[in-house]
């Protein structure tokens, strides 16, 4: 069924075309919105797009990066100051699919997909979105647990503080396909280290809720202690809690929940 | 609903179709331009086989929308061989035996030249990253790999 596909100059026009338009559906790189439209859903009647420049901007220069919305997996890899995003952007698709899904696309990603988000989710991003009346800046965590009521609003960009050193900044996604293959479960950490004791901990888990969630106990198990055995081991043991995984292809949930403290220690512990 | 004009390159010729709102390109390539190179295997993303080169990129023909190319350059298989020679991948993928019913090798061969224009002397970890995005269900890969190896390594003759 061919659909109508408004496309737009400015981000603030596409923004005001969306707001309007409860049945319109954003294309950003279009991997799962294409994919849609050739299942057939026909609960997308509008597509709009946004050409605007700002869109793919990325700044990186400073402590504070921001990622315009419409940047791909591609572009972050081709980027040397983004090296601590580099992890969990190569984890995604194959190539093609880096050239084409952006970083905000992937906000939006359902299970077992949203791999990016879950770096993004352990570095405290901010998510700037534009709806009818102005643009604001949510935190990342606000952003996805009010991810369904979220139609309607344009994301234009992320931002989030560069991690002190590539120790500080953890990845690990678990798939059974390898180079590819969507995550069985997905991990990041960030542990800021100040006199030796971790501050402001933070661990964010894919496909272990219907979003990326923060694993909150495991965060208090590490803060202001040193990463050490039996830190390690109490924080592992605690990531499960206020999880809710499901069964699906790639894993049970069952699976899932016996898993996650496995890979969090092994992340934690510096392991392969 | 109205047709949309759509004019972009297509292996180095101008070409201006009209689409349907929403039309993916590899509709466009097959039904609208006559170009059956790339195939459909899918329609999400998961196998591969109808991989193009946009503006010497690697993207998927099946979940690009056809409006987003205008102005832009694709490239398809039909476009890789010069004349009446091979390319040095398609003549490395005959002389490997990389192809069985063949139904990949669009795909494997799109893949493989956005590699080698990047990239001409790949390791066996860059190819097997190349083509990770692409599924055959025939060759058990290794002959497609050492093709790949092979034409990058200059061995075949062009
Ligand atoms: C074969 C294949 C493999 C994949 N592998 C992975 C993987 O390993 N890991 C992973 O995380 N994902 C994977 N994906 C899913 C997907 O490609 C990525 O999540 C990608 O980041 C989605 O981005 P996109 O720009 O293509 O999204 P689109 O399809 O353009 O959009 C997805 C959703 O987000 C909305 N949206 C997009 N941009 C904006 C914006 N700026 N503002 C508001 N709404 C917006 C759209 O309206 C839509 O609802 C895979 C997909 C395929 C087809
Ligand atoms: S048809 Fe496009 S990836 Fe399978
Ligand atoms: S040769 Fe048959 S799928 Fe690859």
């Amino acid at each position: 069924m061919a659909v109508t596909v408004k496309t737009f100059a400015s981000a603030s026009e596409a923004a005001g075309a969306l707001s309007l338009d409860r049945t319109a559906r954003y294309l950003g790189g279009g991997t799962l919105v294409m994919r849609a439209l050739n299942e057939g859903d026909v609960s997308i009647s509008t597509v709009v797009r946004a050409q605007d420049q700002a869109l793919t901007r990325i700044d990186a220069s400073g402590p504070r990066i921001t990622l315009g919305a419409g940047v791909t997996f591609a572009r972050v890899l081709a980027e040397r100051d983004l090296a601590f995003l580099h992890a969990p952007a190569r984890s995604i698709g194959g190539p093609a699919v880096r050239n084409m899904g952006t970083v905000g696309g992937n906000l939006f990603a359902p299970n077992p997909y949203g791999d990016f988000t879950v770096a993004l989710l352990a570095l405290d991003a901010t998510v700037a979105v534009q709806g009818g009346f102005g643009s604001r800046d949510i935190p990342i965590e606000e952003f996805l647990q009010a991810r369904e009521r979220q139609a309607g609003t344009l994301v234009l960009s992320v931002s989030c503080t560069r991690p002190a050193s590539s120790e500080t900044f953890r990845y690990r996604k678990i798939a059974r396909i390898k180079p590819k293959g969507g995550s069985v479960i997905t991990l990041a950490a960030h542990l800021p280290i100040s006199g030796g004791r971790i501050a402001g901990a933070r661990i964010a888990l894919g496909s272990m809720a219907p979003t990326q969630i923060r694993a909150r106990a495991a965060e208090r198990a590490l803060e202001g202690r040193s990463l050490d055995a039996a830190t390690i081991a109490v924080a592992a043991s605690a990531a499960t809690e206020g999880t809710s995984p499901s069964d699906n292809a790639l894993g049970s949930a069952w699976y899932r929940r016996e898993i996650v403290g496995v890979h969090l220690r092994r992340l934690l512990s510096g392991q392969d | 609903m109205s047709k949309i004009p759509l004019q972009f390159r297509h292996n180095g010729r101008d070409v201006a179709i009209f689409v349907d709102g929403g039309t993916n390109l590899l509709v466009a390539l097959r039904e609208l331009i006559g170009d059956m190179t790339p195939k459909f295997g899918c329609g999400q993303g998961g196998c591969g086989t109808c991989g193009v080169l946009i503006d010497g990129e690697l993207h998927l023909s099946c979940l690009t929308l056809a409006e987003s190319v205008a102005g832009r350059s694709v490239e398809t298989l039909d476009g890789m061989k010069q004349g009446p020679n091979l390319h040095p991948l398609q003549r490395a993928f005959a002389d490997n035996f990389a192809a069985q019913c063949g139904y990949c090798t669009p795909g494997m061969l799109m893949a493989a030249k956005a590699l080698l224009d990047r990239n001409p002397s790949p390791s066996r970890d860059e190819v097997i990253e190349a083509i990770s995005g692409n599924i055959c269900r025939c060759t058990g890969y290794e002959p497609i790999i050492n093709a790949i190896l092979a034409a990058a390594g200059g061995r075949v003759s062009a």
